[in-house]
């Protein structure tokens, strides 16, 4: 994959505005009082990617039509995709804290009209693949040239509707569409394979006409040339299977599917934004 | 005679001399027009294109028609999709699938998006017949009225239907349709008005007002004609858009004739029938008889048949009519 290339100095850049964005998601959920940890900073990297370097977008003009969409099937990951939005410029990094609160433009799940950027209203996992399955079609209809990303979870596999869109997908050999699935082993009531299994997903993908990518979802260059990859793809959807570990960056909360659904008290707020800002107790941090 | 809305087919009191026509056939013709009219119209199908009537805007557009295979849920999906991108899709299938199987799908990509999504119901009532209780829809209204921001219409014929499919392709927002299968008078005219949230009154009548939708409308008619050689004037009222409802017409004729009779082919409970009295309870309580499909699921027989057994014909609406001028 090295025709794909991106500078080290650029993914050097990205892993700093990666951990910025877990520092963010860590003070909303604070503040907030509820929601979802795991998910979110999982799925830092892939979001921080895809904003500040794949999506071909413009948060002065969230509506502009030629824009690459991004559509959130897992809504509950929400805290990850307003961080980013707000560090990209599509509303006031301070309007973060509101996260959840009365009044707020950052809903519990992401309610499209609330705040620029927000394609589509999600919550129930599953709803954004059809969605975005059906705006890659009028994109084919329209000859436009712009790209659909679809983030979904892996516990929504479980969904029968995931298979119709995917069918659909497969049907219309959407290669204007691109999937990317946060493959963190975790859903509500426990591992992935206890709960219902998924594998195998490379070999199910693929039946359906998919190509399939798999990567280390917390590593910034492999997610850029999947991603990059995927364009390059024709005549089939691409699915990228991010293997991420759920709660990222924060020793006590990798790998645990008891952070699927909760927030950090305050003190485990303040160990894990020590953590992030000093990598882990590895380099020294200023704000110290 | 000038009692009767002058826009009604010559011949609605002959029914021997109405053509008979399904509304679903109106639903395909408006398509074809729709689609004439704007390029963005797309119609959507789940393997029933023939019998939702889809067919017709599928030989005129086929590069605007999208095959979905039986897959309800992602239909109503996709459509929302498409409607964000700026088409105008027409979800086409039977009401026990959409918004039978999708309802949810409605709810959040739909409606939660504020997408322009046309839902079109087909093969609604026990009118369809034969095929028995699992493809009668008698539920659909009820499971839609409590969405926000769906707009419900009834029509009542088969050229009422293609007006209503026009109507929904240039209003913005999502619609429900709802259409039947068998094939009914066509009373109305291409004169006849049809208007989103506006009650059409068919006949004047000072002494009770007939409330209904869709095809039974005529049964309507039929008791209202046979009530006058009785000495009462019903007044008919079209209501065929359930959401939002037109209280204004409504409510000018129950303060004047006091006492109402509201009748649908739907489960009474959540049905047009119920929007009507709960807006009434509030603002002009008045006694009411519903004639509907009374709690219970519907079963296979000939339409007439089943019409007859589930009291929705003429002869029963005279019946409801008697009963409530008691509680006058």
């Amino acid at each position: 994959m090295a025709i794909y290339s991106i500078h080290e100095s650029k993914i050097k850049k990205l892993e700093e505005t990666a951990n910025q964005i877990r520092q963010d998601i860590i003070k909303m959920l604070l503040a907030a009082g509820s929601g979802h940890s795991a998910g979110p900073l999982g799925m830092a990297d892939v979001f921080t990617a895809l904003y500040f370097h794949i999506l071909n977008h413009n948060p002065k003009k969230p509506d502009w039509p030629d824009r690459d969409k991004l559509i959130l099937s897992n809504g509950h990951i929400c805290p990850v995709l307003y961080a980013v939005l707000a560090r990209a410029g599509y509303f006031p990094i301070e309007e973060l804290k509101t996260l959840r609160k009365f009044g707020s433009r950052l809903q519990g799940h992401p309610h499209r009209g609330s705040l620029p950027g927000i394609e589509n209203s999600s919550g129930p996992v599953a709803y954004g693949a059809g969605l975005a399955v059906g705006m890659a079609i009028a994109a084919k209809m329209d000859e436009k040239k712009h790209q659909i990303y679809c983030i979904v979870g892996d516990g929504e596999q479980d969904e029968g509707m995931t298979w119709e869109a995917i069918n659909m997908a497969g049907k219309w050999r959407l290669d204007n569409l691109t999937f990317i699935m946060d493959r963190n082993n975790i859903q509500i009531d426990g591992y992935t394979e206890d709960v219902m299994p998924k594998e195998p997903l490379r070999q199910k993908y693929e039946a359906f006409g998919w190509h399939v990518i798999d990567i280390d979802g917390n590593n910034i260059r492999q997610i850029v040339e999947a991603c990059q990859q995927a364009e390059a793809i024709f005549e089939k959807p691409v699915m990228i299977i991010a293997h991420t570990i759920p709660g990222k960056g924060v020793d006590f909360m990798e790998g645990k599917f008891k952070w699927h659904g909760i927030t950090p008290k305050p003190e485990e707020a303040r160990e894990a934004l020590h953590q992030l800002r000093t990598l882990g107790g590895k380099i020294k941090s200023e704000h110290e | 005679m000038n009692k009767y809305n002058q826009t009604l087919d010559k011949n609605f009191r002959d029914k021997e001399k109405l053509i008979q026509i399904p509304t679903r056939n109106g639903y395909g013709e408006g398509l074809v027009l729709a689609g004439k009219e704007n390029p963005n119209v797309l119609v959507l199908c789940a393997d029933l294109t023939e019998s939702t009537r889809s067919i017709d805007f599928q030989k005129e557009f086929p590069k605007r028609f999208i095959e979905c295979g039986i897959a309800e849920q992602n239909m109503m999906s996709m459509a929302s999709g498409l409607a964000l991108s700026g088409k105008i899709p027409f979800v086409s299938t039977y009401a026990v699938f959409s918004p039978g199987m999708n309802w949810g799908q409605i709810r959040v990509n739909v409606l939660q998006n504020n997408a322009n999504v046309k839902i079109a119901g087909a093969h609604t009532g026990i009118s369809v017949g034969p095929d028995g209780m699992s493809h009668q829809a008698l539920e659909d209204i009820a499971i839609l009225r409590c969405l926000p921001g769906i707009i419900i219409l009834v029509p009542c014929d088969a050229i009422e239907a293609r007006k209503a499919v026009l109507a929904a392709a240039r209003c913005k927002g999502a619609v429900y349709l709802r259409f039947a299968r068998e094939k009914t008078p066509v009373f109305t005219s291409e004169k006849t008005p049809f208007q989103i949230g506006k009650a059409e009154i068919l006949k004047k009548g000072k002494d009770v007002t007939i409330i209904g939708c869709g095809p039974l409308l005529y049964e309507a008619l039929l008791a209202a004609e046979k009530l006058e050689k009785k000495g009462i004037e019903a007044e008919v009222i079209n209501n065929h858009t359930i959401k939002p409802l037109d209280e204004k017409t409504i409510l000018a004729s129950i303060k004047k004739t006091k006492v109402l009779v509201t009748i649908e082919e739907h489960q009474i409970m959540g049905g047009m029938g119920s929007a009507v009295v709960e807006m009434l309870a509030k603002k002009f309580p008045a006694p009411v008889e519903m004639i509907g499909v009374q709690d219970r699921f519907g079963e296979s027989g000939e339409p007439e048949e089943l019409m007859e057994k589930f009291k929705l014909t003429h002869p029963y609406i005279i019946k409801a009519v008697e009963k409530v001028l008691k509680r006058k």
